[in-house]
């Protein structure tokens, strides 16, 4: 039990190393991305194509293949920045930053796909673009969450810094994602309570919900890739005058 | 674990504390804000003066849709099963409009206690499934 820990550990230890996750990504990536497009293509054509129609709101419900799915991983990506957020204050790992600042506009764009898709499911299914209730709210707070982050840390021109005031605001914005959670039980909202919840089982036929599970794995694989593309820009551009980056790419 | 790393994670955790001790006051203060709506009963028992612009929702009250034949006036109940609520609304409604199905209205009391609406939101539930499975679903009620 204690070698297998000790080889994640130092597993984990190479992996923040920037030269070796820059190799280790630049091989991998191919590999990421035939698997995102494969679950993501899958899961969509499934859910819009194929899944029964909804007996009250036609197909108008197919829309939750988008919302969900990106909804989730506004969420998850959420919890993922803050919890390089903490890496990065305590063990000052320098790949630990560059994660948030790759993170945090893939999950910024995933709120703004979830706000948008549900603002047109909810104008066809309630009658309006928007209401103030507390589910569109607390989402809309996160969304200005992660736009905060994204200012923040390119307004700082010290990276090391910049990686420090942002760790704090990922790391205390993170209590935006249980209100988001639990909003729709703590409050009356138009926003319908989860169909999923870990207590009771899904509300939602399996013909519908299963391709719904496969969208939200697809998205996940997407952002994956996106983040393991994004992080090797990311890498290249802050290790610029290291020397093993020279050597990459001047051969010298 | 190196003492200094300890401390930050000390550090750490304590401010998280503190922001979230923060905010469970801060809502508790405004739980009743945070509420989209009021319910029938809500709406009976606060004093919500008449003409103050409020939104109340429940449920359509089976059986209890009137339409006007010569306009696009509808009255409804709205019930939370303890109390009910009439409402009189003068426009079109969203499709998910229908007795047994939530409903948000934006609008105000009238001195009667019947309630003019100037918006009907339709209110879904986290119910989804095909068509065939809501027949049986029907057929065994």
């Amino acid at each position: 039990m204690n070698r297998v820990w000790s080889r994640i550990k130092n597993w984990l230890i190479a992996m923040g190393s920037p030269p070796h996750f820059y190799r280790w990504a630049t091989s991998s990536l191919p590999w990421l991305a035939g698997l995102a497009v494969i679950v993501f293509c899958a899961g969509l054509i499934w859910g819009l194509g194929f899944s029964p129609t909804d007996y009250k709101q036609g197909d108008v419900y197919r829309i939750i293949y988008i919302h969900v799915p990106s909804a989730i991983l506004a969420e998850s990506i959420y919890i993922f920045m803050a919890i390089s957020g903490f890496i990065s204050m305590v063990w000052r790992a320098k790949i630990a930053g560059m994660l948030i600042n790759s993170a945090a506009p893939l999950g910024a764009g995933f709120t703004l796909i979830a706000l948008l898709t549900g603002s047109i499911w909810g104008k066809t299914t309630w009658g309006t673009w928007w209401v103030w209730d507390a589910r569109l709210t607390s989402t809309l707070i996160m969304f200005f969450l992660y736009a905060a982050i994204i200012g923040l840390h390119s307004s700082i021109e010290n990276k090391t810094k910049g990686d420090r005031a942002v760790s704090i605001l990922a790391v205390l914005g993170v209590v935006i994602v249980p209100i988001i959670k639990k909003s729709v039980d703590w409050w009356q909202t138009l926003h319908q309570p989860s169909t999923f919840t870990l207590t009771s089982s899904p509300s939602m036929s399996p013909d519908m919900y299963l391709p719904l599970l496969v969208c939200v794995l697809g998205f996940y694989c997407l952002f994956i890739f996106m983040l393991t593309n994004g992080l090797r820009a990311e890498i290249i551009s802050r290790e610029r005058d290291k020397s093993w980056v020279k050597k990459q790419f001047f051969k010298y | 674990m190196h003492p200094l790393r300890k401390q930050r994670i000390y550090a750490i955790v304590t401010v998280l504390l503190g922001a979230i001790a923060a905010l469970v006051l801060v809502m508790s203060a405004l739980s009743k804000n945070m509420n989209l709506f009021y319910s029938p009963s809500e709406l009976v028992s606060s004093n919500v003066a008449p003409g103050s612009v409020v939104r109340a929702g429940g449920m359509v009250a089976s059986g209890s849709i009137q339409k006007s034949t010569d306009s696009l006036e509808v009255i409804f109940l709205i019930t939370d099963f303890q109390n009910s609520l009439s409402v009189t609304y003068n426009g079109i409604l969203p499709d998910l409009f229908s007795e047994d199905a939530g409903v948000v209205v934006k609008g105000f009391l009238k001195e009667d206690g019947t309630f003019l609406a100037q918006e009907v939101l339709a209110k879904h539930d986290e119910n989804y499934m095909p068509p065939e499975v809501a027949k049986m679903l029907n057929k065994i009620e």
